[in-house]
């Protein structure tokens, strides 16, 4: 969606919300300024240097009527960015009315869903497509067109999706930072002649039995994670996302057991080349009230493994994640997540940092870092061996 | 020796009827669960004030949502409004009597539901005085009680009871209540930690009675004697019996709760 069309959607959405004053209705989100230091000169002369501002801002609206039984929810993400254009970008994150019934729930228009249950990655959650120009992390999603019917029974949550058009992944431009080298070409590939108009279907069977949540899904249609197609042209070596019709088969589960956290995810894919599987598992140990205090202190842990073995498409095929996440519990909300990917058999290092906190009763201040070590030649992170980076955040809430 | 045994059998009624300490406190903590059982389901909107010992303030305002399970602890929906950047932050809870309770926590950002462990009863609540443990549904059998004294606390006549918790991880080793006689509801609590020394005290005040039978406080102001912090939680808006039901309070209920 274009930005003058977001402008105008939202303006109409506006003017009906302010004209209907009888109604519960209300308009939320922030307005952030980012400050990002790379602290190393980057591999591709193309790619600028140093520091980077950006600014974004996440308006949503949300109405409700019928008790709650029925809900419109807006919510659009811009963002400006001083040197690379393709971050500089307008995402339709939801638009959906939503609807619910004793046992049942149907929800119509662009939204988005998570699924999954780890820390280190995302292997289960596949219905949105990563924002990746806003974070590697994956846990930034574009807003997918969808008809979601859930049938809310004693024995589960079922979930059907038909899941109408494909977006593709965003990535960083040839300014940017924290992109493949060479950058991706934009003659993007795809399996299906319908490119990105396939239509994509899901469905998720999902149970609590007692302290165990479960969830079993499976996907068919427009792989969101491309293949990275390298190709020899008259400019060089020239790397293409291809988009694969695939199956997926996932499994995620977390048992809940006092302190413990035990969390698995497991993903079965074919389609895209050879039949493959992922899975993470792992921990997290809470220690409540450290010394005596209110501080909480947890451990987590997870092994990351992909049966490709290393490859373009691969980051992490057989790596620990060692993680600790403090919070503070005090009334700014302060919190530190620290963690480190190790790579088992050989010496990479992926370091991320994430702290936030409160100013006031509206400021919110995040501070992340990522650092990464020891890339040997043959591995994808290393484009991204000169892409040390700490970030600034301030984001006033509204 | 006669005159002994006329004593003995002047004596025997008397000591046929009294009770324990102990069991005249479980008798009070019963009589209060009677009274209010069968509210159902209830609702209101909640303002939670924040003071540090300088004396700053930070407000969090929440609504919440309470169905009552018989042999059970309640279920809590907890939705939070303010501050700004946890609005639409939503807190699923399936408090059991002397089991873990059940929690789930809804991540707006993300849309994501995540699981979280039940150990942090002791833990403060929203960065408050307030802990978990103190507000979660005061069922019977989750504490051993202690029948004390009659005290009349602000010309009001209060039973005196001390409670142990019998579940795990609770921050206390013991609370002392001070109960009213008309009403059966604390009207203030002492909370003694780990280390047996006095945390905090609770007063409740501006206590309604609803639906001609459940008393409500308007107000409930907790004090930290270690730290100085104060927490004031305000309640507006109570509501009850408007027929929620277990489909109000599971994970897809707090995805979509606003």
């Amino acid at each position: 969606m274009s930005i003058k069309k977001t402008v105008v959607c939202s303006l109409l959405i506006g003017s009906v919300a302010f004209l209907s004053p009888g109604f519960a209705n209300e308009w939320s989100g922030y307005v952030a300024a980012e400050y990002r230091e790379f602290t190393q000169p980057a591999l591709d002369q193309q790619q600028f240097n140093g520091g980077n501002v950006s600014v974004s801002a996440e308006p949503e609206f949300y109405h409700s009527w019928n008790d709650g039984d029925d809900a419109f929810i807006f919510s659009s993400f811009f963002r400006w960015d001083e040197h690379d254009p393709q971050r500089s970008h307008v995402d339709l994150r939801e638009l959906m009315w939503v609807h619910a019934e004793r046992d049942w729930e149907l929800r119509l228009g662009v939204g988005k869903v998570f699924w999954g249950v780890t820390e280190s990655q995302h292997l289960v959650d596949i219905v949105n497509q990563s924002d990746t120009v806003e974070n590697i992390d994956g846990e930034d999603k574009l807003g997918q067109a969808m008809i979601n019917f859930s049938l809310i029974k004693d024995w589960g949550t079922m979930e059907f999706f038909v899941l109408p058009g494909f977006r593709e992944r965003t990535f960083p431009g040839k300014d940017g930072r924290i992109r493949s080298i060479p950058e991706l070409d934009d003659h993007t590939g795809y399996e299906s002649s319908a490119e990105d108009k396939h239509i994509d279907y899901a469905m998720r069977w999902a149970q609590t039995f007692d302290d165990w949540d479960v969830g079993v899904s499976h996907f068919y249609g427009t792989s969101r994670e491309p293949r990275i197609i390298p190709s020899l042209t008259a400019q060089g070596l020239v790397l293409t996302p291809y988009y694969d019709i695939i199956n997926q088969t996932s499994l995620d589960v977390q048992a809940t057991l006092d302190e413990w956290l035990w969390k698995f995810e497991l993903i079965h894919r074919s389609g895209q080349g050879e039949t493959m599987n992922a899975l993470t598992g792992g921990f997290e140990y809470t220690f409540v009230g450290i010394n005596e205090s209110v501080v909480d202190l947890g451990v987590i842990a997870e092994y990351l493994y992909d049966d490709r073995g290393e490859g373009l498409d691969v980051l992490f095929e057989d790596d620990i994640f060692i993680g600790a996440r403090l919070a503070m519990n005090d009334a700014a909300s302060s919190e530190v997540l620290f963690g480190v990917i190790s790579d088992i058999e050989e010496n990479t290092r992926f370091y991320s940092l994430e702290a936030s906190r409160r100013i006031g009763a509206s400021w919110l201040l995040s501070l992340e870092a990522r650092f990464i070590t020891g890339v040997s030649s043959n591995e994808p992170l290393t484009s991204l061996r000169r892409d040390d980076v700490i970030q600034l955040e301030l984001a006033r809430h509204f | 020796m006669k005159k002994l045994v006329s004593l003995l059998v002047l004596l025997l009624p008397l000591m046929a009827t009294a009770q324990t300490p102990e069991e005249r406190g479980m008798e009070i903590a019963v009589e209060g669960d009677k009274r209010d059982a069968g509210f159902g389901d209830m609702s209101s909107d909640m303002v939670m004030t924040l003071k540090n010992a300088n004396g700053d303030v930070s407000i969090r305002k929440m609504r919440s949502k309470n169905l009552e399970v018989e042999g059970d602890g309640d279920k809590g929906l907890t939705i939070f409004d303010q501050p700004a950047d946890i609005k639409g932050t939503a807190f699923l809870s399936f408090t059991h009597i002397l089991d873990a309770d059940d929690q789930w926590l809804y991540l707006p950002a993300l849309k994501r539901v995540k699981r979280i462990s039940s150990k942090n009863k002791s833990g403060p609540f929203m960065g408050s005085e307030f802990a978990f443990e103190d507000l979660s549904s005061r069922e019977v059998a989750k504490y051993s009680y202690l029948y004390l004294r009659d005290e009349a606390i602000n010309g009001e006549d209060a039973f005196v009871v001390e409670s142990k918790p019998n579940y795990k991880y609770s921050g206390y080793t013991r609370t002392v209540a001070w109960i009213s006689k008309e009403t059966y509801q604390p009207l203030k609590l002492e909370y003694y930690d780990r280390k047996k020394s006095l945390l905090k005290t609770m007063t409740a005040t501006g206590y309604q009675q609803y639906l001609g039978k459940y008393w409500r406080p308007d107000s409930l102001n907790m004090v930290n004697h270690q730290t100085k912090k104060e927490t004031r939680l305000e309640f507006s808006n109570y509501e009850f019996q408007k027929g929620l039901a277990d489909r109000d309070f599971n994970k897809s209920s707090l995805k979509r709760a606003r």
